[in-house]
């Protein structure tokens, strides 16, 4: 029998209102063995209000090693921020 | 051809580290890079996990509720420091199961400290005070190790740590203004701990073969040396205010130096120790390994558990 248990990754939302945001790891055999131990590992100074587990074959990420060309096409458009525009001297508010 | 490649690549990583970039898993790295953290991390790991032995052994014995409470809150969470950096270890190719059977075949080892034993309550202040703080010294150094993983492993473990150093310290100060009988037991377990505790930072630099890569690849950011006396001019005051002696008569501080001189070391104590021969050795790994099988039931239970479940949701 195959000793190596499922991996899934852990995310905790530390207050309500908050996203939630990795933290780690755990090994456990279904979700529920997953919650708990997340639990026990990642929220036992009151740490988190809800805790999030997925399997972590399941997490889909890009090559940080392709990150220049993965995110080449926001390069080059400025004009989605705020600062790409001139705005009339003296104008408020905006 | 070949190694000209192999050569520009270790000389991008290196340009990464030079830099500060943090290295991730998926990264590419150099073998010696990815070897060197593997040994380091799991030693860290397994020391963890080993120390929750000594501790393990007061717990029924605790002097009151308030001192079983935390003594057992410090034990589990040092389970989960074991935990974070199994966690860490793993992202570089290599299964717990792996790890957990170098540790009982002695390929990987665990920090010599826990080979001693531990005789009398005050242990619990010595181990708290010293071999936390030790432990603090270094993993504080190591948030900033270049590797991503380990990097954000250190950053939580060292927030939860101090309550570790702090519980010792108490103990070892209301020891040493009790009887005197209690302050003779809070001596002894200083005497006993001091010179282990200051040999955990590792032999001296100049025997210390590998720091220079790992110093390089910015795995290690002080060298054993340096850790060493930092940690010692830390606690040399400490030792003071509760009025017991560091056991070294040439502690001194140097004035030119601005830090503490101290004794020799006895590193063929050491060696002999880190070689399986120190008083404690045989029991840790054997206790380690019995739990392992013992708990052998529990793991086939939950994984027909979890698959009958699944059954059933299907």
């Amino acid at each position: 029998m195959s000793e190596n248990r499922t991996v899934w990754e852990v995310f905790i939302q530390s207050k309500n209102g908050l996203a939630h945001k990795h933290v780690g790891n755990v090994h456990a055999e279904d979700k529920i063995m997953a919650l708990e131990n997340a639990r026990e590992l990642y929220t036992r100074r009151n740490e988190g209000s809800c805790i999030w587990v997925v399997k972590s074959k399941d997490i889909i990420s890009s090559e940080s090693e392709d990150g220049e060309a993965f995110f080449d096409p926001s390069n080059d458009k400025m004009y989605r921020h705020p600062t790409f525009y001139t705005m009339p001297e003296g104008s408020k508010h905006i | 051809m070949q190694n000209n490649i192999l050569t520009m690549t270790e000389e991008k990583f290196q340009i990464r580290i030079d830099k500060e970039e943090k290295i991730e898993p998926k990264d590419w790295m150099p073998e010696g890079y990815r070897k060197h953290l593997i040994r380091q991390i799991s030693q860290h790991a397994h020391s963890e996990i080993i120390g929750m032995q000594p501790e393990g052994n007061w717990i029924s014995r605790a002097p009151s509720l308030r001192a079983k409470m935390i003594l057992l809150a410090k034990v589990q969470d040092e389970a989960g420091h074991g935990l974070y950096l199994y966690s860490a270890c793993e992202t570089l190719g290599i299964s717990r199961q792996e790890l957990v059977s170098q540790l009982h075949s002695g390929k990987a080892k665990y920090s010599s400290i826990f080979n001693y034993p531990t005789l009398s309550w005050a242990d619990m202040g010595a181990i708290g005070w010293l071999v936390d703080g030790a432990a603090i010294v270094n993993q504080v150094s190591l948030q900033r190790t270049s590797f991503g993983p380990y990097s954000r492993g250190m950053v939580k473990i060292c927030k939860e740590e101090s309550f570790h150093q702090r519980q010792g310290y108490e103990i070892m100060a209301q020891m040493a203004k009790g009887t005197s009988e209690q302050k003779a037991m809070a001596q002894d377990a200083l005497n006993r701990f001091w010179w282990p505790s200051i040999m955990m930072f590792g032999p001296n630099d100049s025997d210390s073969p590998r720091t220079g890569n790992a110093m390089k690849w910015k795995i290690k950011r002080k060298t054993n040396d340096e850790l060493r006396q930092e940690f010692i001019d830390k606690t040399v005051n400490q030792a003071e205010i509760i009025g017991l002696t560091i056991p070294d008569k040439d502690l001194k501080w140097n004035e030119q130096r601005q830090h503490y001189d101290f004794g020799e070391m006895d590193w063929d104590e050491f060696w002999n120790v880190v070689n399986g021969n120190g008083p404690c050795n045989k029991q840790r790994l054997n206790h380690h390994k019995k739990a392992h099988d013992d708990g052998q039931w529990v793991r086939e239970a939950a994984k027909s558990y979890a698959q009958k479940q699944e059954l059933i949701a299907n």
